[in-house]
């Protein structure tokens, strides 16, 4: 049975510190004719950091302005860490932040990084992530919302809590909203509880301005505005050759012309939500490959047949159908 | 007087910062904390009333934090308040750990009463003044 903190060994803990304390200040001393005791680069291999922003710049396409912004935040971070080491200490810096950019642009993909990497720095305790959106938060009836709100912010402790379109907490056209008793009691644990909890709100650009203009409580208390551009076609054809790769797939390079050309097609068409589209195609690509594999099988399939998708499994797509009736009417 | 029970009894009173260190012990060991109260201090006395549903999915110290303040705006002062930490673990299946973490104002203490029973042998029970109030009005001046 292990014991609670109290019990552990209290002598042995300190003089193992001391004698890392020693070590420490020996090292610097060989290694630096100046006083210079803190190696900020060694601070960062350190916290692991350099792991975690590297699997971010490989993992996640594009997104240039963004991955700047985490790794300025990271090093603000990291500063504030020696800084208060020595004993310069100012206040928490505020972490709170907005992802506004449009469907499928990564918002939710990076929140859950962010976690992580202000998991890393000793910033959050948990580094977990707790998303929501407005049913999570408002209640249905008189009293309902102030319990439901304080849960969620209960369970986001020591972590993130990422709210998803938060412009939904908001409406306008109805002033007796529930809405307003959750965005109050957001507003002052995001105030009083800076240590406890950051929270991330995301939504679309132009809802999230108005959202902002209508709550300038959140807007003051929300230090980091990060905009999400939308994917190139070139960004979005590696993002589709990724997304394939991860599940054992290859892209035939007619399929890969095929996909070009579905990129292309499908922007301008309602409701194109960037990454989350090409997911989508890609899924239905899928269905019409094991499909196509099945039928056409006698006898034995290879493992290439079972991981190929071809250009036809693209080219079925109800986008380059349309695209056919158009040219036929025309 | 002073009334001791559960862990760190022998201790002064914890502060909250000593508390939350306890309770993140518990839920980085994957136990379940809840919070109790009552105003019968008897030392036998095991029916404590649990304060809204035991903590499941809350991760960090800083969540329980909250319910132990608003169970102490509510009931401090008048009552004891106990934080329990629930091991759900096959071969354990009860309570690991349980510390006192409010307490009312003025602890009246106990009377002790002497009992002659058959033989001139005599019968010790102790009484908390307290008990003398009904339920729920105790421990207010
Ligand atoms: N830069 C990227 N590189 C690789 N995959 C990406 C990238 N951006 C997004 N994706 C993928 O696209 C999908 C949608 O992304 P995500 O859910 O983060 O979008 P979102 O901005 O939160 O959208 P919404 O506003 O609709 O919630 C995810 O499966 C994610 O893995
Ligand atoms: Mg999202």
């Amino acid at each position: 049975m292990s014991l609670p903190p109290n019990f552990s060994c209290h002598r042995s803990e300190r003089r193992r510190r001391a004698i890392s304390e020693t070590t420490r200040t020996a090292d610097s001393h060989a290694n630096c004719a100046v006083h210079a005791v803190n190696d900020l680069k060694a601070e960062f291999a350190a916290t692991g950091l350099g792991a975690v922003l590297e699997d971010l710049d490989r993992d996640l396409v594009g997104l240039a302005p963004v991955k700047q912004r985490i790794r300025e935040i990271a090093t603000l971070l990291l500063v504030n860490k020696v800084r208060k080491r020595l004993g310069l200490e100012g206040d928490t810096p505020t972490l709170h932040m907005s992802f506004t950019g449009n469907a499928g642009t990564g918002k939710t993909t990076v929140a859950l990084r962010m976690a992580e990497i202000l998991n890393r720095l000793g910033y959050i305790r948990k580094g977990h992530i707790v998303s929501v959106t407005r049913d999570d938060l408002v209640g249905q009836y008189i009293g309902h919302t102030a319990p439901k709100t304080k849960e969620i912010l209960k369970k986001a402790m020591g972590g993130v809590l990422f709210i998803d379109e938060a412009y939904y907490l908001h409406r306008a056209e109805n002033e007796r909203d529930y809405g307003q008793e959750a965005i109050e009691i957001l507003l002052q644990v995001m105030e009083s509880q800076r240590d406890d909890l950051v929270v991330i709100l995301a939504g679309y650009d132009d809802k999230m301005d108005a959202f902002f203009r209508s709550n300038p409580g959140f807007r003051s208390r929300v230090a980091h505005h990060i905009d999400f551009p939308d994917y190139s076609d070139g960004e979005l054809l590696e993002i589709a050759e990724r997304m394939m790769a991860r599940q054992n797939y290859v892209l035939a390079p007619d399929a890969r012309e095929a996909l070009a050309d579905y990129i292309v097609l499908r922007r301008r068409q309602p409701l194109f939500a960037n990454a989350r589209s090409v997911r989508n195609a890609l899924d239905r690509a899928r269905l019409r490959h094991s499909t196509r594999v099945f039928e056409g099988s006698c006898g034995g399939v290879s493992a290439a047949d079972l991981s190929t998708l071809r250009g036809p499994d693209i080219l079925a797509s109800r986008v380059f159908q349309e695209r056919q009736q158009a040219l036929g009417g025309s | 007087m002073r009334i001791t029970q559960g862990a760190f009894s022998f201790l002064p009173d914890l502060t909250d910062t000593q508390i939350k260190r306890q309770i993140q012990y518990c839920l980085d060991s994957g136990w379940a904390v809840n919070v109790e109260f009552t105003d019968d201090p008897h030392p036998r006395n095991t029916f404590w009333e649990m304060w809204d549903l035991p903590m499941f999915e809350v991760r960090d110290a800083a969540g329980v934090m909250i319910e132990i303040n608003k169970c102490r705006k509510v009931r401090g002062d008048t009552h004891y308040i106990r934080l329990n930490a629930f091991d759900n673990g096959h071969g354990c299946e009860s309570v690991r750990l349980s510390f006192i973490v409010g307490r009312p104002n003025s602890e009246p203490g106990y009377a002790l009463t002497r009992q002659e029973g058959p033989g001139r042998t005599i019968v010790y029970t102790t009484r908390a003044y307290a008990a003398d109030k009904p339920e729920g009005n105790r421990y207010r001046d």
